[in-house]
């Protein structure tokens, strides 16, 4: 394994590997400034018309701001969640423990159609409401919770109990020495866990096909929805090239954050 | 901190009720419901409204009309060719990253992998709609060496789920092969193995578990899927295309139901059969 032969073979195959992740994303960058509306390559000339195009949208920037608020409120209401959760799971013994963590997961592991699917039946045929903004948000929030979990948790098991143990020797009380000590050491866990969650709501579209109601789009479904419209495609590739810029940020945010898992989780 | 103070117990009910009540009683509801909505009909109207009437029509329909079951198998050939091609993709790669290379550029190998993560799904699907259109990249490329674009379709629809679900596979073969000492390799030098030999004997073993882990995440992801197929799969339907498109207003939710049950089953054999790996460890 390790001969020189060897190395060098593997080297070149990563390398290989990693090329076929990022010209893909390279050149959807690049062709957000191609003169052609069919991504004709080689480009036959640059502009940035697109840009300015795509700048100008207003049914692109209505549901950047739709997909912003559900995946607000969506780690919101994770985060809280999430947090309990763990806080359960980690700090008591309780028969069933595994049936919880299971619970929190299944959202994500199930394919997404089945997820989709059963909270569409569930909130027309069932509970009789109508879809809408906050159909969006419960499925979301539903599948974000594991994000704030699996970071809580990963946290929780590593600080151990001895500083709020302290804390209660030295007279806290419970709810002072979670305000005072252990929620000060979880919190950067949760912003990783929260950010997660944000980036897994705002990018979703299996399960937001199914539960958005007819006026509202998120920015994945716009995005669908002109992605097949000639007259739209070089708008939609503007927003990809700056979707794919944007996705530098969380990763930057993460590295900072030192967050205990830097997976997204399945959506 | 006895477990059994009423204290103790009201603290954990506390903790854990809105959690359980969202997933527990929400969640599982639904699932129950879309489990049980799957026994009911459709009037024959074609309203789309349901009758709750027990019966199999679902399943048999499901069953008996040959579409649906070239549909299954068309889903099952696709699950399965991405999870292939992601593990030859992910083997170098996550090998690499492991056992060459040095402390530093692992770290940046891992932010590497990572990142494409955080683009978007439907970006990553756009971008293979380009690469593969007819006037696009992949043509421009190939059109030379006497080959051409595949077009969009059923290889089209392989190479874009393969492509997004790419880093799911990369990091659990990474995590399982750090775990892997270097002495083991170094053992399996020393004793005149090849590294070809070694990589058969040594690392594979190893992985397998890991590879297995990875494949759980590619094999529910493309069979819960719908929208890649949409976007360069041509006129080809998934699975999900099916559940989708009954789940509408003149739709049939209860077929939907019954349709939305085989990627379930399939995932629940395909655990069963993959428990005895050790991978359920490795997730």
């Amino acid at each position: 394994m390790n001969s020189p032969v060897m190395r060098r073979v593997l080297a070149g195959l990563a390398a290989a590997v990693l090329a076929v992740i990022y010209v893909p994303l390279i050149l959807v960058v690049v062709n957000s400034f191609n003169t052609s509306k069919v991504f004709a390559w080689p480009p036959p000339s640059f502009t940035t018309q697109w840009w300015v195009r795509a700048w100008e949208s207003s049914g692109a920037r209505e549901a950047v701001w739709v997909s912003v608020r559900v995946a607000l409120i969506a780690t919101l209401i994770a985060l809280v969640l999430g947090t309990m959760a763990s806080l359960a799971v980690q700090r008591f013994t309780f028969f069933g423990k595994d049936t919880v963590s299971l619970l929190i997961i299944l959202p994500i592991a199930l394919p997404g159609i089945v997820t989709g699917v059963a909270l569409k039946n569930a909130f027309v045929s069932v509970m009789g409401i109508n879809l809408g903004f906050w159909t969006i948000v419960v499925a979301h929030a539903t599948f974000c919770i594991v994000t704030v979990f699996n970071n809580a948790v990963a946290r929780l098991r590593r600080l151990g109990v001895n500083l709020e143990e302290a804390s209660m020797d030295l007279g806290a009380h419970r709810w002072t020495t979670f305000r005072l000590v252990t929620f000060p050491m979880m919190r950067s866990s949760l912003l990783a866990g929260g950010l997660l969650a944000f980036a897994l709501s705002f990018d979703e579209i299996i399960v937001t096909t199914f539960t958005a109601g007819e006026g509202i789009q998120t920015l994945p479904i716009w995005i669908l929805q002109n992605m097949f419209r000639p007259q739209q495609a070089p708008v939609v590739n503007v927003v990809a090239a700056v979707l794919i810029l944007v996705s530098i940020v969380p990763i930057w945010l993460a590295q900072r954050l030192g967050g205990d898992e830097g997976v997204p989780a399945a959506h | 901190m006895a477990a059994s103070s009423p204290g103790y117990r009201k603290r954990l009910a506390s903790l854990l009720a809105p959690p359980m009540l969202w997933l527990g009683v929400a969640y599982l509801g639904a699932l129950a419901a879309l489990f049980l909505t799957s026994f009911w009909t459709v009037n024959a109207f074609g309203t789309g409204e349901i009758e709750q009437v027990w019966n199999l029509d679902n399943y048999r329909a499901l069953f008996t009309i040959s579409v649906y079951r070239t549909i299954t198998l068309r889903t099952l050939a696709i699950a399965i060719g991405v999870t292939v091609i992601d593990a030859l993709l992910a083997l170098p790669i996550a090998l690499y990253m492991a056992k060459v290379a040095s402390p530093r550029a692992r770290k940046w190998l891992v932010i590497g992998v990572l990142m494409p993560l955080w683009a978007s799904y439907l970006v990553k699907a756009y971008a293979w709609r380009g690469l593969l259109s007819d006037a696009g990249p992949v043509a421009w490329l190939l059109r030379p060496l006497g080959l051409d674009t595949p077009g969009y379709g059923l290889t089209a629809t392989v190479i874009t789920l393969a492509y997004l679900w790419l880093p799911y596979m990369i990091l659990p073969m990474y995590a399982g092969l750090e775990r892997l000492p270097d002495s083991l390799l170094d053992a399996s030098a020393d004793l005149g193995a090849r590294p070809w030999l070694t990589l058969r004997r040594v690392v594979v073993p190893v992985l397998w578990p890991a590879a297995v882990a990875g494949s759980i995440f590619t094999f529910s992801l493309t069979l819960g899927d719908y929208i890649a197929v949409k976007i360069v799969g041509g006129a080809n339907q998934m699975l999900g295309n099916v559940v989708y498109d009954n789940s509408g207003v003149a739709g049939n939710l209860p077929f939907a139901a019954a349709v939305a049950a085989i990627p379930v089953v399939i995932m629940v054999v395909y655990l069963a059969l993959v428990r005895r790996t050790g991978a359920l460890e490795n997730l």
